[in-house]
């Protein structure tokens, strides 16, 4: 087999010091491949985000080590870092984080400003993007303008964007209503038969079981580990509903 | 990402925060305004000062009695003026006038009154002495002045006042009971502070002496030197003259005489014009310590969300250089863009008098204010984003 995607062994994170001390991370260990999709679940403050945070470059743990695509991620340089960050990895966060008094085309085209795409071809991609998870004709909305499920959205097209091989996605779907999540979770079953690595954390245990592997946390360590299909095969959603409409096409590789 | 994207970024930066934008201008512009224009106006009116004091003409030195009351030992003479023309001991002088002053004539015509400011009785160099040249009619004679007639030249003021409509040549005019005609109206002057140097009269010195002062003590002497380089020799002739005739002591350090010259008043009211100007440079500094920090504090409001903002770029991937670059042209456009206005709103304010006293520009007050204002907008616009820009994308995005 080919060299892991994720690979993080006995990840601590310990926030805090004397009395006030959380461990919110008590010795992770887990190794993700190429093409999985793996659903993340537990408690809240089970230690999902931070664990989440960490896999996407944007904290670091207090112990442990952690390998993306083989490269320890600690001796990355700031450089190094935002390449990968914006090339590798698409991150959705529970919060949204959009940036305020920016429309929502220009928020989703941030990533690809930074990836040196030109204006032009930005603004495309964007409006794909947006209209992949639906909301074509919110473009031009700022952020305070917009609903939650759909700022949600525009986080996940931000996310889609840059069509990164490794998708991290923190309750990408928290705010949405059936129909709205049923169609953010196509399109990361399109992904997933696309060849992309998933890693989504979840509150609802239908999202859950469309992933191709289960991870429970509790208390900052993994409890169980199941895999529910093969990572070879297409996920469970896709094979479900007829030849998938390919939304993205595949650019990167891992 | 090129520069001119990262330009782009910026504007659409400063366009979604419009009233941050605005306020850190406004108060760029007016600190910078403030202190272009108070220095101006310090200078404008050390400026007019100056002037005013060089049209008194720098090249006349003024004998004033030291002593007050007339007491004989003291006392100014027409002779000690007569002295002092003496092409031997005094090569430098080119005229001498002795100036007898009341300021509590009244002069009345055809039953109206006016009481003249400063009533002068003088010789006829008088008027090239103390340039006041007269604007029509004529000044009088040394034949005048040896015969004591009673003729007048009068001042813009009075002419004003008391013949208004009516050309008050060759009118005869009542003054301590004796009548005056009057031969010159003066050119109108500036004035000097808060006398108006309009308002004035000059007769013959033996006419006023008779009609008005008395054969007392002269008021002052009005010594003229042959140029403005020979106006110290002059002065050291003029004392060497009057020590002798008053029998001063060479070794004695008082004087029974002041001695007065314009280049040295000109020298002290300078100073102080400088002092005033220092004050309200110390005043405008203090308006853009003020207005900076207002900016600052605008900025250390905003860093709170711009600390978030910057997070969420770094998680999208931006490298710290191009954050960077795009806040500090930010920081840069404001504080350029505010000292720009602000320096243009205070050459337009200059164009108009302020309290009087019409503002004139001082190159360097520019270029010390608009350095100010844009280090202190690149300080503590850049400050932050720098900071920022060096956390973790999530402590970043947890900033509170
Ligand atoms: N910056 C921080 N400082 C201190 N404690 C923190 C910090 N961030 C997280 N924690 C703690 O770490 C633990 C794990 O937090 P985390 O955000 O990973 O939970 P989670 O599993 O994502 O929860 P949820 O489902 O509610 O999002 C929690 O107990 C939280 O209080
Ligand atoms: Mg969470």
């Amino acid at each position: 087999m080919s060299r892991p995607v994720l690979q993080v062994t006995d990840l601590k994170k310990i926030y805090g010091t004397g009395e006030a001390t959380v461990h919110a991370l008590s010795g992770a260990t887990m190794t993700v491949h190429r093409g999985d999709y793996v659903a993340i679940m537990g408690s809240s403050g089970s230690g999902k985000s931070t664990l989440m945070n960490i896999l996407g470059a944007l904290d670091i743990p207090t112990s442990g080590s952690y390998l993306l695509d083989g490269v320890d991620v600690s001796r990355l340089s700031d450089g190094q870092l935002a390449l990968a960050r914006n090339r590798l990895i698409g991150f959705i966060f529970q919060a949204f984080n959009l940036i305020p008094r920016t429309t929502a085309v220009a928020n989703v085209e941030l990533p690809l400003a930074y990836a040196g795409v030109k204006p032009k071809e930005r603004r495309r991609r964007a409006m794909e993007a947006l209209d992949v998870v639906g909301l074509a004709d919110r473009a031009g909305h700022e952020p305070n303008q917009l609903s939650g499920g759909q700022q949600q959205r525009v986080a996940v097209a931000r996310a889609l964007v840059t069509e990164p091989a490794l998708l991290l996605a923190d309750e990408p779907t928290g705010n949405l209503d059936s129909k709205s999540t049923d169609d953010v979770l196509q399109v990361f079953d399109d992904l997933s038969a696309a060849g992309r690595t998933i890693v989504i954390i979840t509150h609802e245990d239908e999202v859950g079981a469309r992933a191709k592997r289960l991870i429970r946390l509790v208390d900052g360590a993994i409890v169980t580990d199941v895999r529910q299909s093969p990572i070879h095969l297409p996920p469970v959603g896709a094979i479900r509903r007829s030849a998938g409409r390919a939304v993205v096409a595949g650019r990167h590789s891992l | 990402m090129n520069f001119f994207e990262v330009v782009r970024f910026s504007l659409r930066g400063l366009n979604a925060n419009k009233l941050r934008s605005a306020l850190t201008m406004l108060g760029i512009l007016i600190g910078v305004a403030a202190v272009i224009l108070l220095v101006a106006v310090g200078n404008g009116s050390a400026k007019t000062i100056s002037d005013r004091i060089e049209a008194l003409g720098t090249n006349t030195i003024t004998v004033m009695s030291a002593g007050r009351g007339g007491s004989s030992s003291t006392a100014l003479t027409r002779d000690m003026a007569d002295a002092l023309i003496d092409p031997e001991l005094a090569p430098d002088v080119k005229s001498v006038s002795p100036v007898v002053s009341s300021s509590s004539a009244t002069m009345t015509y055809e039953g109206t009154d006016h009481s003249v400011a400063t009533f002068v009785g003088t010789t006829p160099t008088w008027f090239a002495a103390s340039t006041t040249p007269v604007g029509r009619g004529s000044a009088f004679t040394s034949d005048d002045v040896d015969q004591g007639r009673r003729v007048v030249v009068i001042g813009k003021t009075v002419a004003e006042e008391l013949f208004p409509g009516v050309d008050p040549l060759d009118k005869q005019v009542t003054v301590g009971g004796a009548l005056f005609t009057i031969v010159g109206v003066l050119d109108e002057k500036s004035s000097t502070g808060f006398n108006d140097g309009n308002d004035t009269a000059v007769a013959p010195l033996t006419a006023v002496q008779q009609v008005l002062t008395g054969y007392g003590a002269l008021t002052s002497i009005i010594v003229e030197a042959a140029n403005p380089d020979k106006v110290d020799a002059a002065q050291a002739e003029v004392s060497t003259i009057l020590n002798q005739k008053l029998d001063v002591s060479s070794s004695s350090t008082s004087t029974p005489y002041r001695i007065q010259n314009a280049s040295s008043l000109l020298e002290t009211q300078t100073e102080t014009a400088d002092t005033f100007t220092t004050l309200l440079g110390a005043v405008a500094a203090i308006s853009l310590l003020v207005g900076g920090i207002g900016i600052t504090n605008i900025m250390l409001v905003t860093v709170t969300e711009r600390t978030r903002e910057i997070g969420i770029r770094k998680a999208l991937g931006a490298p710290r250089r191009v954050i960077l670059t795009q806040f500090l042209i930010e920081a840069t456009l404001l504080s350029v863009l505010g000292g720009g206005l602000g320096v243009a709103a205070a050459l337009i304010g200059a164009q108009f008098q302020i309290v009087g006293v019409q503002p004139v520009i001082v190159p360097s007050s520019i270029g010390l204010a608009v350095g100010v204002s844009v280090a202190i907008g690149l300080f503590f616009g850049g400050l932050p984003a720098a900071r920022a820009a060096r956390l973790r994308p999530i402590d970043a995005l947890r900033y509170e």
